[in-house]
């Protein structure tokens, strides 16, 4: 007897949609375009507030990729935040520059900036890495206070000149019928969403991709993936520049908002780090939907609670303990975890059949 | 001349008080490989807990260190016992995560209960007191006793993981855990006791850091940057190493100050950057990490 006529062939599929994907997606692109056309109907409050919300999501979707997938847990992000804020004041101040052209040359920056400080953090291990990163965000801050031509120690403002020069303010005035300060806070909430859009679409990408399935496995275990040929250095370093251009430009953007700046605020270990950590992980680590349920419950968080100043922010430090103890996959972990699901979907499932010979089900 | 020398004296006197802030963090990271980031705000936390007792009780600073360290050591224990120990794995994260989380709750914690004034503590005439070298140069008697302090601590450590059957339970966990818990330690006591004694260390840390100068709420974390780069700086696995990377950043500070007073920070942070270029491993070590 012929051994192939008796076997049944195997064929199988590499797939990453599930259920819930395709449905998910289509609803993701109908709440993004309700955020588009926001502006034409919300109040400047709720312009003001989503902004925030979206820069918190993007810088924890940054720090995600580098703490959930590469490994890197930095407790030093604020380092590009500030610099990437200050980049744009002195471009914009100094150099005359357009703001919205400010905010790329902030990323082009911040990565300039990464390369170097790279090769002498990453000469530190796991923990000692992240107190590494943080004596390097002290030093760019102590750095930072020194340039006088920025304000030194007690910073400086963006003269009203550079804010209203932002191409499109008076398109959205006339279009939208505001004020000039109303038409900077929408031309603002535009270039976040894009930003969290852009940001949200990088990871995603970036984890379809090849080296996405590198990161996974650095994620899983880092030796195995090493021990399957993965580069692990040049991924972690791929990732680290990455998301300080990322962070740069996101800080960047923060600081055209606020039109002030100084070195205290814009190196702020609690702003930047602190609040970004929590988020990623109350909403999950290692996975692109938990920093977004993560900022959705800060966000609300700080609406309500922020008041109560210091006990809201034991409230905060009590919560991470407690989900980092009793629910380290965070609130998306168990929710994901219960029902199966996936909103973007990056894990390859293998979808077996088994057939009779010649026949197959694969459609 | 005799301000650089009388900065190098300095700056010799501050590392005594930055190898004891540093002691503790070595002491985790030696035996349970814990990276506190509460250590800054734990220093400061004790500095209030020692300036309570000189209140209550009206007794001096140093008595006061004496009644807190029992309170401290017991609170010490039952942290890591209760808590840390449940973090601690091959996973990073949960250790750094909670530790931080703790850093979050002391600072605004203790913002409630002593507000956000600067504090002192207060000992008297030997707050004041020097000792002339002759020249223009004197030292103060807390900078010298800092040293001093930080020396003995260093002497009672080595002596308690060299001596003493505890000592050994520390140094057989942090060779071998695994092994360490076939030959019956009971690990989850022998670290919490670890953190105990650490917590003893920081009480003496924060007398000093007290009597020095002023302190507030706000000023742990970047004493855990001082005494994390002490310890890089000297290399990990040696308190004596700890001794001589405290010293190095003293004198990188008052010397950086020397030259200009807005240095004196950075130039610290500088320094600590160099040693981490030049000799990665820091500049004694013995530990293989």
């Amino acid at each position: 007897m012929d051994p192939d006529t008796a076997k049944p062939k195997r064929t199988f599929r590499i797939a990453t949609a599930d259920r819930v994907s395709r449905p998910a997606a289509a609803v993701g692109c109908i709440v993004l375009l309700v955020l588009v056309l926001l502006p034409t109907f919300a109040g400047r409050n709720l312009i003001q507030d989503l902004i925030f919300l979206f820069y918190m999501l993007a810088l924890a979707q940054c720090w995600n990729l580098l703490a959930g997938y590469a490994g890197l847990i930095s407790v030093g992000q604020q380092a590009f935040v500030g610099l990437g804020g200050y980049v744009l004041f002195a471009l914009t101040l100094v150099g005359g520059l357009n703001p919205l052209l400010a905010i790329p040359v902030a990323g082009i920056v911040s990565a300039a900036f990464a390369l170097p400080t790279a090769l002498i953090v990453f000469r530190l291990r796991g923990a000692y890495f992240a107190i590494g990163t943080w004596v390097v965000a002290e030093v760019y801050r102590l750095g930072f206070a020194q340039v006088k031509a920025l304000g030194g120690g007690t910073g400086t403002s963006l003269t009203p000149s550079v804010t209203s020069s932002m191409p499109g303010i008076e398109w959205i005035k006339t279009l939208l019928d505001v004020r000039t300060p109303a038409a900077r806070d929408i031309a603002s909430y535009w270039l976040a969403l894009a930003l969290v859009v852009g940001t949200l679409a990088f990871v995603y990408l970036l984890l379809r991709s090849r080296q996405g399935l590198a990161l996974g496995a650095i994620r899983d275990r880092e030796a195995a993936a090493a021990s399957l040929g993965v580069d692990i250095t040049s991924i972690k370093l791929a990732v680290y520049v990455a998301t300080a251009a990322m962070t740069g430009m996101i800080g960047a953007l923060i600081y055209l908002q606020k039109a002030r700046i100084s070195p205290d605020a814009a190196f702020s270990v609690l702003d930047w780090t602190a609040y970004v950590i929590f988020i990623t992980v109350i909403g999950g680590i290692g996975t692109i939907e938990g920093p977004i349920i993560g900022a959705v419950v800060f966000y609300l968080m700080q609406r309500y609670l922020a008041d109560f100043g210091a006990w809201y922010l034991i409230l905060l430090g009590t919560l991470g303990i407690l989900v980092m103890l009793f629910a380290p996959r965070g609130l998306w972990g168990l929710l994901a975890g219960r029902y199966d699901l996936t909103l973007f979907p990056t894990r390859r499932r293998l979808e077996t059949n088994r057939t009779k010979n010649g026949l197959s089900s694969e459609s | 001349m005799t301000g650089l020398l009388d900065a190098i004296i300095q700056g010799i006197l501050l590392g005594g008080l930055y190898a004891l802030f540093a002691t503790g963090l070595s002491l985790m990271f030696g035996v349970m490989r814990l990276v506190n980031l509460a250590h800054g705000d734990l220093i400061v936390l004790a500095a209030f807990v020692i300036l309570a007792v000189t209140e209550k009780l009206g007794v001096d600073p140093f008595a006061a260190v004496v009644l807190a360290a029992p309170i401290l050591f017991a609170i010490g224990f039952g942290l890591q016992h209760l808590l840390l120990n449940r973090t601690l794995g091959r996973d990073l994260l949960p250790p750094l995560l909670v530790t931080f989380g703790l850093s979050i709750i002391i600072q605004n914690g203790l913002l409630q209960m002593f507000s956000a004034d600067s504090r002192r503590l207060r000992s008297g005439a030997i707050e004041t007191a020097s000792v002339s070298l002759g020249g223009d140069i004197a030292v103060g008697v807390v900078p010298l006793l800092t040293l001093a302090s930080a020396i003995a601590v260093i002497v009672a450590l080595n002596f308690i993981f060299y001596r003493t059957s505890i000592g050994r339970a520390f140094r057989a966990t942090s060779d071998d855990l695994d092994v360490a818990q076939l030959m019956g330690i009971d690990v989850n006591r022998t670290f919490a006791t670890a953190m105990g004694i650490a917590f003893v260390v920081i009480a003496i840390a924060a007398l000093y850091l007290g009597l020095r100068a002023n302190f507030d709420p706000t000023i742990g974390p970047a004493r855990l940057l001082y005494a994390f780069e002490a310890v890089i700086i000297g290399g990990l696995g040696s308190f004596w190493g700890t001794l001589a990377g405290g010293i190095i950043l003293g004198l990188a500070q008052t010397v950086g100050a020397h030259i200009d007073p807005e240095w004196q920070i950075l130039s610290g942070h500088l320094a600590f950057l160099v040693v981490l270029v030049l000799r990665p491993r820091g500049l004694f070590p013995r530990a293989v990490d």
